[in-house]
């Protein structure tokens, strides 16, 4: 259980993981509740969104809203609003798969009232090998910009710290002490700790707070 | 030792270009290439390097020119409607031999097209990239860790033979996350004698400039470059050959396609069908000499592009008649999966 809140929002740095975890999270939480919704409000990027794996959530009974020209090939970032009527709404869980950076939270901050009032979780997805957010100090920089954009507070972070297929169990467990000095430095928990499913045993009681994961988001040539 | 990151197509040819020594960019937002000018907005300021978003697509460009013109290595980054935009200046710097750096991320087209993957530029990049006689250097990466290494060797030869090079990506390398180690690049930058840096009153004053109103004056320096291009087409073909040993069925493709090609040559050999792939890695010069050494050895080439058929032109003016070459493409930004290539395989295996 990462959240017990209406509301979870999964937030981070361009391609830290956020859409692949907000995918396993919805199947996770539809295990346990009945109406679960994912909102895609990645505006920013029109590749490799949650949208692009519909049938997926679909199959599970998960209702998925996403930016109303996702999947065309326009363009054109306009939200959907359903999603004013979904928060808030008779969802017993909402999931929402924010855009990378400040640039992709800042359309959260237009519902961040209404988030509010639902109750919300939101979790900071970091990944300690993606270059620009290298650092602690790094991720907590952009983890500020994203709660000033968003009008938001973080209230946890999940370690997704790994590097595609070349991950292995050495890959997450050299992520502790940055996960550690990252959530010291911003005050938060460290919720949980995603693993790609064949690797969980091998990472075993050495990471706290497992949290096996299937890999949704891949190339053609992989499928 | 050099550590291992995560990065997006489109980041890794931002920070090679910065690991190369290249801080000076010039651009103009356009999906989906975008984190290139992202990337370079938040690293350029940081170590003293210019990032300018340019009021139009032509202006960057033109801004390209002038600061390659002072010797220092610079680039730009678009998506195909815009490298459109780009092509007249592109065509100066071809024209007063300043090397440069232009990255093409190319999405579907013609028009705005969409903003799928596609490589419908290939006859763009290898024949027209703006008016008057003149070609750049077109090297073409099929992985992230590619991309570092051909952005190094674009700047590298750019600036040996004076002229522009292009790196020629499309939306699925761009968007895409692989691991990468970032390693510096093994050569540094060239002597500039000819480059408009000042001349401090030590020597005559450099021009660069591309109109020669004397026809006999512009068809010398139209010679003169042509015989770099020639010394080009001899020492800078590049190809990576896969599986080919044995091959009957030579499957040319580059770029992300490769590796979809790469998956169904190799479930083609497992249902028994000898198949094997030849990947461009340089599309200008176009690796004629790889594909010569097996017109004669296998049944038959086929082309898998995501274009109506361009780069197949190149293999049938390289092939030259020897073998027959076959053609299979999806455009607009359609992705072929590894059955539809495989399907095609096999057909032309029975």
């Amino acid at each position: 259980m990462v959240s017990e809140k209406n509301i979870i929002i999964v937030c981070g740095h361009y391609g830290s993981g956020k859409t692949n975890f907000s995918i396993n999270l919805a199947l996770r939480e539809r295990e346990k509740y009945e109406k679960v919704l994912l909102i895609d409000m990645d505006i920013v990027n029109p590749y490799f969104r949650s949208s692009d794996y519909a049938d997926v959530l679909d199959k599970k009974g998960i209702d998925i809203i996403s930016p109303i020209y996702a999947g065309s090939t326009l363009d054109i970032p306009a939200l959907s609003p359903r999603i004013d009527a979904a928060i808030g709404g008779g969802y017993q869980k909402v999931i929402i798969d924010a855009g990378g950076d400040d640039a992709g939270a800042t359309a959260l901050g237009r519902f961040s009232e209404r988030i509010e009032r639902a109750g919300y979780d939101m979790l900071y997805v970091a990944n300690m090998y993606r270059p620009l957010v290298g650092t602690p100090e790094k991720g907590a920089e952009v983890l500020r910009e994203i709660e000033a954009a968003s009008r938001l507070k973080a209230t946890g972070i999940v370690n997704n710290s790994h590097l595609g297929e070349y991950t292995g169990a050495d890959t997450v467990r050299l992520s502790s002490d940055y996960i550690r000095e990252l959530s010291e430095l911003v005050g938060l928990p460290v919720v949980c700790t995603a693993v790609k499913r064949d690797i969980a045993d091998e990472c075993g009681p050495s990471v706290s707070g497992l949290y096996p994961i299937d890999i949704h988001v891949i190339p053609p040539w992989k499928e | 030792m050099s550590k291992r990151v995560l990065m997006k197509g489109n980041e890794a040819l931002a920070e090679a270009a910065i690991q190369a020594g290249c801080i000076h960019f010039f651009g103009y937002p356009i999906t989906p290439q975008t984190e290139v000018a992202a990337y370079m907005s938040k690293r350029l300021p940081k170590i003293g390097g210019v990032y300018l978003q340019a009021e139009s697509e032509l202006a960057a460009s033109n801004m390209l020119l002038g600061a390659a013109a002072s010797g220092i290595r610079a680039m730009t980054s678009s998506s195909s409607p815009g490298i459109s935009l780009k092509t007249e200046a592109i065509s100066y710097m071809a024209g007063s031999d300043v090397p440069a750096l232009i990255i093409n991320v190319q999405r579907g087209g013609p028009g705005l097209g969409g903003i799928q993957p596609s490589q419908a530029d290939y006859f763009q990049a290898t024949r027209a990239l703006g008016h008057g006689d003149f070609q750049v250097l077109v090297f073409a990466p099929s992985t992230v860790q590619e991309i570092m290494d051909l952005v190094y060797l674009a700047f590298d030869r750019a600036e040996e033979y004076r002229v522009p090079a292009m790196i020629l990506a499309d939306g699925m390398l761009g968007q895409m996350m692989e691991p990468v180690v970032i390693e510096k690049p093994q050569t540094s930058a060239h002597e500039k004698p000819w480059a408009a840096n000042g001349h401090k009153n030590v020597r005559k004053h450099n021009i660069i400039n591309s109109l020669y109103l004397q026809a006999e004056e512009l068809e010398n320096r139209v010679v003169e470059r042509y015989r770099r291009y020639e010394a080009i087409k001899a020492k800078e073909q590049r190809a990576e050959e896969y599986l080919m040993d044995d091959a009957e069925i030579a499957v040319v493709a580059y770029g992300a396609t490769s590796r979809i090609v790469k998956a169904a040559v190799k479930e083609a050999r497992e249902r028994g069908v000898k198949a094997g792939c030849i990947r461009p890695i340089t599309l200008w010069p176009y690796p004629t000499d790889t594909i010569v050494k097996y017109r004669d050895k296998v049944k038959c080439f086929l082309s898998v592009e995501m274009s109506m058929g361009q780069m197949v032109e190149d293999v049938r003016l390289a092939v030259n008649g020897a073998a027959p070459v076959e053609f299979y493409g999806r455009t607009g930004g359609v992705i072929p999966e590894p059955g539809e290539v495989l399907d095609k395989i096999m057909e032309l295996g029975r």
